[in-house]
């Protein structure tokens, strides 16, 4: 028997590449080292990120201005990639971030997104009733909290930055960073205690 | 090229369809068309992705964070929610003075 046929899609991906190549717009070096930092990003980049603007001002300051500096600071590479904004919860207002049109998300620093970020539902729904699809995911806002959903539609990427939870104090920034979940920077959970934490 | 708005500008999203007249890619969403917003932050200039899609010469557009009331776009949810996204320039307009005023 022969051996099985390499699958259409990645002939067809290898010719587009050898097409950009043969135009001087890409190199095959330049996509294997996109590719290398794509699978380096992970969501703890992130979440290390909020985690030390939870403990310093100043970067914190730097995240809400300059989210591509501020991710570089964590020597995260932005060349390259789109500008990143960072939208601060606060009391009384909390960000969700979505695409409707698509599914931009701010893959430098949070790895590719979940499958759910990309379903038709999510993204028709979170832009419509975005407290009902909070309250199915278990997330419960303090009363008198308004939502703002965020539509990632052009050129920048939009990462949340959450409220530190109480009972923290003292906290490292590792301590803090392991709270920080994928789903909380995209607005659609909150940080929370583990339950021995939350139980002292 | 610099941008016309200023933050605080109250502005409408043209209700223009170019769907409707052929191939096109556009940034701004179905359910924003016609409705008025208050710019929030000045983002920038980026190539205009109508003319990238088509690998046209892109001109680089201001881009501007627009802030929208949520209820009155659906005609459902709560009052103090909103909605914030991204607008090329050539899709917003001053609101009317007479709804303005209203």
């Amino acid at each position: 028997m022969s051996a099985p046929a390499r699958p259409e899609s990645l002939a067809l991906l290898d010719k587009f590449v050898a097409a950009l190549a043969a135009r001087g717009l890409v190199t095959e070096q330049e996509i294997a080292e996109r590719q290398a930092s794509t699978d380096r990003a992970s969501p703890e980049i992130g979440a290390r990120m909020v985690a030390r603007a939870w403990l310093d001002d100043s970067y914190r300051r730097l995240l809400l201005t300059n989210g591509a500096a501020a991710a570089e600071r964590m020597g995260v590479s932005m060349a390259g990639a789109p500008p990143l904004g960072v939208l601060e919860n606060r009391p009384g207002l909390h960000h969700l971030v979505v695409c409707t049109l698509c599914s931009c998300y701010p893959r430098a620093v949070l790895g590719y997104p979940p499958h759910w970020y990309k379903s038709f539902e999510y993204r028709a729904r979170a832009v419509r009733e975005p407290r009902a699809v909070l309250a199915e995911w278990g997330t419960a806002l303090p009363p008198g909290t308004q939502v703002r959903v965020v539509d990632s539609t052009a050129d920048y990427r939009w990462m949340v930055l959450p409220m530190r939870p109480a009972g923290t104090e003292g906290w490292s920034e590792d301590q803090l960073t392991a709270i920080v979940t994928r789903d909380a920077l995209v607005g659609v959970a909150l940080p929370q205690l583990p339950v021995a934490a939350a139980a002292e | 090229m610099s941008a016309a708005f200023a933050p605080g500008t109250r502005i409408r999203v043209k209700d223009d369809w170019p769907e409707r007249r052929g191939p096109c890619h556009i940034r701004t969403p179905h359910y924003l068309r016609g409705r008025e917003g208050v710019i929030q932050a000045v983002l920038g200039e980026f190539p205009n992705p109508e003319d990238l899609a088509f690998a046209r010469p892109a001109p680089r557009r201001p881009l501007y964070h627009v802030l929208f009331e949520q209820p009155p776009v659906w005609a459902e949810g709560e009052s103090g929610d909103s909605l914030l996204v991204e607008i090329f320039e050539h899709w917003l307009e001053p609101a009317t003075p007479s709804q303005e005023a209203a």
